[in-house]
């Protein structure tokens, strides 16, 4: 019990401290590196509450997705943070005045919080005991609700179906691969070995350039026309 | 409701048969187009019809109940709605054929789009929990995005694609919020269980009463109700025209078929909550359909406005709160669904010397240069303004008793004014190609276009001699909401 609450106090401090550093360091990469050691501690504190698969989709979806992508954002794009930053002192006051607001009113909700009075038993939730909660939530997402996963899976499918006939324009520049003009090529085709006699320049010996690579078949009847030679 | 004890059969699965079968067609059609050599489009709409057609059939053979854990139904009702959304969307196939060989759109992601739509459409129809409709809506409309926009070197389907696309993400965003505050004052987000907590009126919070009006508009909004149409007509005439067709026909049926058994399911016992606005609705819809269709020049546009009028009066229906509006609003529907698809097909035929033509005035003297396409095109619009015997009478008869029924004179008279204003707009169609002197023909008309304005033409026309199976099946669907 000890060691659960020193873990869960160390754990919440190494995040306040890494979300003020988030907000406050001056390169841009290490606020995105705070961010992520923030993710870890949330996650590990997570863990505490046992609810481990929320830790682990955490890590893998923010630190593993969303903090790379930040990453890629702030690197490629050239932000000028500290004009960004420009006006802090001015506009501090009424930002601050803003989140008492906004605290106030939260603390007001928060504190006239009731259920209504049906809705506890209306409410569905795999209560089963001694199940993991990770096997609760596959329970329930991927039985109970298996229709509404696969019909999200569908919108999700349209959606790229949408995106590629929408935008996808088929240049003939565009070089495809064949593959099995790959396999099928000979090393005869492209390749002629040469005697070279030692001491010859190649203009003496009638090499002027390399033989031009063989015009294939297929290319005759594939409008992306594919060079059989060079790989 | 133990859920770790469930095992995966006791979720029934087999109901969602049909959509799991259209899905895989869908995957195959799609792998089949990108591994295929040449173009696969003609081959690929071949194959979507096909599998529209077998999915019909099970659909015709399922079992009824409920699935997946409560998020999905198979009833009467669904079946009813997944056939005439499935019946659109082969009709709506089989026009693009010839359609996007002429405007080089021949690309074979377009039918796998129309079906992954189809699918959404499906899942609204089965929809039993507000997760289930969301998926439904957003997988139907996310493929009609991109179909609007399929013209991508055209300034105006791209920008009906954008313009869509942007209202639609408002719709979402509307309807998510509505969802969320429904759950959170009722805890649930079951069709079954709001219903349950909701049996009592007096239940009712402000909140959740919020809550319905943000659904109501997200779905107002795919059905296009005033005052939620403004982006009708921009999307319906620069969309390419068989999306048109598609989009005025089939995600208007599924999304009024979701509205209706929301409305009349979970929130059946509110009735007085949300039946002035769907009175609202419905009479701004009527009279906008029929007033701001007037001075249109562009067939597309017409029909734009023409569909905003439609789905007013299917909203009466509604409105009636009872188990004839409902069967009046599934008639409705399915009368709306053959004329509208019948009158695109003519609209698609409109080319002069290769060029597609859009305007009114291009059909002058078609009575003389091609009187077959005149008598189609007359019998729609005859239709469409609700002359007998033709099914659109039938349909607005079906309607206008529900609400008089209820005693709501005062909609029902107001739905006969607006028809006989509509009637000026439509006949005035009919007027220029009987009377105007006579323009240049138009190019002979594809096979696949005359086929789909003959059966929306011949079940137009003789649905008055024999619309018992359709009457009965209504029936029995509405029943369901109301049993």
């Amino acid at each position: 019990m000890m060691i659960a609450a020193l873990a869960f106090y160390v754990f919440a401090a190494i995040l306040i401290a890494s979300a003020a550093m988030v907000v406050s360091a001056r390169n841009p990469v290490h606020s995105v590196l705070f961010l992520i050691l923030a993710f870890f501690n949330a996650a590990a504190l997570f863990l505490l509450a046992g609810a481990e698969f929320l830790a682990m989709i955490l890590v893998i979806v923010y630190v593993g997705a969303v903090a790379v992508l930040f990453l890629f954002v702030v690197m490629m794009l050239d932000i000028n943070f500290s004009q960004l930053r420009e006006g802090f002192q001015r506009y501090a006051p009424v930002g601050a005045t803003i989140g008492v607001v906004l605290l106030a009113e939260l603390a007001i909700v928060l504190g006239g919080w009731k259920f209504a009075p049906g809705a506890a038993s209306l409410r569905f939730a795999p209560r089963a005991e001694g199940v993991h909660n990770t096997a609760q939530l596959g329970q329930l997402i991927y039985t109970h609700y298996i229709l509404l996963f696969q019909a999200s899976g569908l919108v999700l499918l349209v959606a790229m179906i949408g995106a590629i006939v929408l935008t996808l324009r088929d240049k003939t520049s565009s070089r495809h691969q064949v593959i099995a003009q790959q396999i099928g090529r000979m090393a005869g085709d492209t390749l002629e070995m040469m005697d070279v006699r030692s001491g010859a320049g190649v203009r003496e010996l009638g090499i002027i350039r390399p033989k031009p690579a063989p015009e294939p078949e297929v290319a005759a009847h594939d409008d992306h026309g594919h060079h059989g030679g060079g790989h | 409701m133990g859920g770790a004890a469930m095992t995966w059969m006791s979720l029934n699965w087999t109901l969602a048969l049909p959509e799991i079968v259209l899905s895989c067609c869908g995957m195959a059609i799609l792998i089949l187009g990108v591994v295929s050599r040449g173009n696969f489009f003609r081959l690929g709409c071949m194959l979507t019809v096909g599998a529209f057609l077998l999915t019909a059939m099970l659909v015709l053979s399922g079992a009824n109940g409920v699935g997946y854990s409560g998020l999905f139904v198979t009833d009467a009702y669904s079946v009813f709605v997944k056939l005439l959304v499935l019946a659109a969307a082969t009709l709506g196939v089989v026009m693009s054929l010839d359609y996007n060989e002429h405007e080089n759109l021949r690309r074979f992601e377009f039918p796998v789009l129309m079906l992954f739509s189809t699918v959404g459409m499906m899942l609204m129809a089965s929809a039993t929990s507000l997760m289930t409709m969301y998926m439904g809506v957003e997988l139907m409309s996310l493929s009609i995005y991109v179909l609007a926009a399929f013209a991508r070197d055209e300034l105006r389907s791209s920008e009906a694609g954008l313009k869509y696309f942007v209202l639609g993400s408002l719709a979402s965003g509307l309807l998510l919020y509505g969802v969320s505050l429904i759950y959170g004052f009722t805890g649930s987000m079951d069709f079954a269980l709001l219903a349950k907590a909701l049996s009592d009126p007096a239940s009712a919070s402000p909140g959740l009463v919020v809550g319905i009006v943000f659904v109501l508009s997200g779905l107002a909004l795919k059905v296009s109700a005033v005052p939620f149409h403004m982006w009708t007509p921009d999307v319906y005439e620069g969309a390419p025209t068989p999306v048109t067709a598609f989009m005025a026909s089939a995600p208007k049926v599924a999304a009024m078929a979701l509205l209706v058994r929301l409305m009349a399911s979970p929130f059946g016992h509110l009735l007085a909550q949300w039946q002035q606005l769907i009175v609202l609705m419905s009479i701004a819809s009527m009279l906008l359909g029929s007033l701001a269709a007037i001075g249109q020049r562009n067939f597309k546009r017409l029909m734009a406005y023409s569909s905003i009028g439609h789905m007013g009066y299917a909203l009466i229906g509604l409105a009636a709160g009872t188990q004839a509006g409902v069967r009046g609003v599934l008639i409705y529907l399915v009368t709306y669904v053959f004329m509208n698809i019948g009158t695109f097909a003519l609209i698609i035929a409109m080319r002069r010397r290769g060029r597609a033509v859009e305007g009114i005035t291009d059909l002058a003297g078609l009575g003389r240069t091609d009187p077959a396409m005149a008598l189609g095109l007359a019998v729609f619009m005859f239709s469409m303004a609700g002359i007998p015997p033709f099914s659109g009478f039938w349909g607005k008869y079906f309607i206008f008793t529900a609400a008089v029924q209820q005693g709501m004179w005062a909609l029902a008279v107001i739905g006969v004014l607006t028809s006989v204003i509509g009637a000026f707009y439509y006949i005035r169609i009919i007027k220029v190609m009987y009377f105007d002197a006579p323009d240049e023909a138009f190019d002979v008309r594809p096979a696949s276009l005359s086929f789909v304005a003959g059966v929306g033409g011949l079940f137009t026309t003789l649905f008055f001699l024999y619309p018992a199976p359709v009457v009965a099946a209504a029936e029995a669907a509405a029943k369901v909401l109301f049993g």
